[in-house]
């Protein structure tokens, strides 16, 4: 049978995270079809249609879809489910806010971020912050799943599927989109880098993060990160935070700047290929996943990090 | 307007679990156990409104063992009015959580069900979307802001990329965020003053709900490893072995 894949995107472009989603979807064994809802969305559908290995894209282009509300989208999904086995998106936070209503309603026990498919019906997935991975087996007839991207490499492109348009569902009308404070940035984004330069709350101040992380994370073309201290204390915007709450990463290069290294913030970031920390205590448990460290004050460490590199990238 | 409050036991956020060398669970034998941090951030948006006057009772439910009542005990001793424990050994799945939760709602009748976003156990992040699906209301995940306008509820969620305004029809679904609040301490007179206050007991029978899990958990294993790596003595040679050694620069 078949395996449906929600879309993250902006309508205008598609987001890394559904090429990386669409990998674990295609591991279930499935003839897999990439739903896009939204507004003006045709330029997302398309390039979904260049996915390797997806049969079909399904685009469903209306007003209700436009913002991601989660009761539109879910009747959507719900309208949609009888011609599925498995309902699969990324864990964005637009696929962690629908999934688990349209698992409801299908009376279905949903496999939050999983990390591998053992088999078509048995995951792995993280539980206590990534400190113990569990393997599950659905009981479910139809699995409704959300995916774990820093798990999965990006499946490619080369495909050429057909976009068929599929009607909307309805709105239920109890839910309206008032505004939205999307951070325009010239930086990857956070969970597509290869390298991320992260700041905690040795920082000090948002004056502060402009002035030696922000400079450091472009001199290396890298996203910016942040601990859950530098974003309550509001030296960094809340889309920033990396860790069990926040986004889950695993980028070439992770430097750790001036954080501690709490349980919550390594279970969004242990998985980078290779993590640098900055830190003065040496005792910081960052340094126990750290490939290389150096004990010191950032104050100091940074602009010296930033002349190398300059050095070294001539 | 009733507000319900969901609050989940949990192993205490400072804990680091260890994973029973059998493979068989994570071990909790004499382990802290706490309210679910982001539940504590709930009890407390709750309890704001109610000093605002917008709201005028607060009810605690929790879902769980015996000892799920002292879970309840704090949310009393924070300033909630009163406690539901359902009674339950073993694993809960969001899911059965959600379908008793219904059934709550239908005997409280509350204006608002504030959870937490996510149990920091089984970082589900599911039973707050589960029961406004169940009960046919609207959903404010992930609430950073929370303003409760001519009987609208008007949130402010963090997304991906920053932040997002919504309005909600009442009554509604809304689960928080860190940043929603910062809960408060219990004082001392108020932890006493808890003892007093009423907690009922039901068990999911009582709002026929089969709890039987739908996931079986196979197998619980430690993740990979990371080895600690070496400590440099410069940035020079840092920079030399993340060019050299690396090859990521
Ligand atoms: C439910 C819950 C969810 C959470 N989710 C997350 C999450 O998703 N992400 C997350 O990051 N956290 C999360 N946390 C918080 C986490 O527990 C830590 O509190 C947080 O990660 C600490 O941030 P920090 O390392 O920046 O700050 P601190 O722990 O205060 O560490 C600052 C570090 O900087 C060092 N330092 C100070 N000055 C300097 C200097 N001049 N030069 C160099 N080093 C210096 C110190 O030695 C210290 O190690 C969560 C907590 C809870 C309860
Ligand atoms: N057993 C439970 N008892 C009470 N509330 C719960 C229980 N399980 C989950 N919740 C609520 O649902 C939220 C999200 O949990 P989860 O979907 O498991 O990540 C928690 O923060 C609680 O508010």
């Amino acid at each position: 049978m078949t395996t449906l894949l929600l879309a993250e995107h902006n309508n205008a472009t598609l987001n890394g995270a559904t090429a990386k989603a669409l990998t674990c979807a295609i591991a279930l064994g499935a003839p897999v079809h990439i739903l896009v809802a939204g507004k003006g969305a045709k330029a997302a559908a398309d390039a979904a249609a260049t996915l390797s290995g997806v049969e079909k894209v399904l685009l469903a282009d209306d007003d209700s879809y436009a913002h991601g509300l989660a009761e539109p989208l879910a009747d959507l999904i719900v309208s949609l489910a009888p011609g599925y086995d498995a309902i699969v998106g990324p864990s964005t936070s637009l696929a962690k806010n629908v999934l688990p209503r349209v698992a409801a309603l299908l009376d279905v026990m949903q496999v939050s971020d999983v990390m591998a498919v053992v088999a078509p019906d048995t995951f792995e997935r993280p539980i206590y912050a990534g400190n113990a991975i569990q393997t599950v087996k659905s009981t479910d007839a139809k699995k409704v799943m959300t995916v774990r991207t820093a798990s999965f490499s990006a499946t490619g492109e080369g495909g050429s599927a057909a976009v068929e348009s599929v009607a909307a569902a309805g709105n239920p009308g109890i839910s309206t989109f008032l505004e939205e404070a999307i951070s325009a940035s010239d930086r990857p984004e956070l969970t597509a880098a290869k390298i991320i330069v992260s700041g905690g709350r040795a920082v000090g101040s948002r004056e502060k993060f402009a002035e030696l992380i922000e400079p450091l994370a472009d001199a290396l073309g890298a996203a910016v990160g942040a601990s859950r201290a530098a974003v309550d204390a509001g030296y960094a915007p809340n889309d920033w935070q990396v860790g069990q709450t926040g986004k889950v990463v695993a980028p070439e290069l992770y430097i750790a700047l001036g954080i501690s290294g709490a349980i919550q913030h390594l279970a969004g970031m242990k998985d980078s290929k290779v993590i640098v920390a900055v830190n003065k205590d040496e005792e910081a448990p960052i340094f126990q996943v750290a490939d290389y460290g150096i004990v010191g004050d950032i104050n100091t460490v940074i602009p010296e990090l930033k002349a190398e590199i300059a050095k070294v990238k001539g | 307007m009733k507000i319900l409050v969901p609050v989940k036991r949990v192993v205490d956020y400072n804990v680091k679990v260890r994973v029973k060398s059998d493979g068989s669970g994570v071990e909790l034998a004499n382990i802290k156990m706490s309210m679910n941090p982001f539940d504590e951030i709930a009890v407390e948006e709750a309890l704001r409104l109610k000093e605002a006057g917008k709201a005028t009772e607060v009810v605690a439910v929790s879902i769980g063992p015996a000892q799920a009542s002292e879970t309840l005990r704090t949310a009393l001793a924070m300033g909630a009015d009163r406690g539901i424990l359902v009674k339950v050994d073993g694993v809960v799945e969001p899911l059965a959580v959600a379908k008793i939760l219904k059934g709550v709602v239908a005997e409280e009748a509350p204006g608002l069900v504030i959870l937490g976003k996510q149990a920091i156990d089984d970082d589900c992040n599911q039973t707050g979307q589960m029961l406004a699906a169940l009960l046919g209301w609207p959903q404010g995940t992930f609430a950073s802001k929370l303003a409760i306008e001519d009987g609208a509820v008007v949130v402010t969620r963090e997304i991906d990329g920053g932040l997002q305004t919504i309005k909600l029809n009442s009554p509604a679904i809304i689960t928080t965020d860190l940043r929603l609040n910062e809960p408060r301490y219990a004082s001392l007179p108020n932890i006493m003053k808890a003892k007093k206050k009423p907690i009922g007991e039901k068990t999911p029978a009582d709002y026929g709900v089969d709890v039987t899990p739908r996931l079986t958990v196979l197998k619980t294993a430690e993740p990979a490893g990371r080895k600690a790596g070496v400590k440099v003595g410069s940035v020079g040679e840092l920079v030399a072995k993340l060019k050299d050694e690396a090859g990521v620069l």
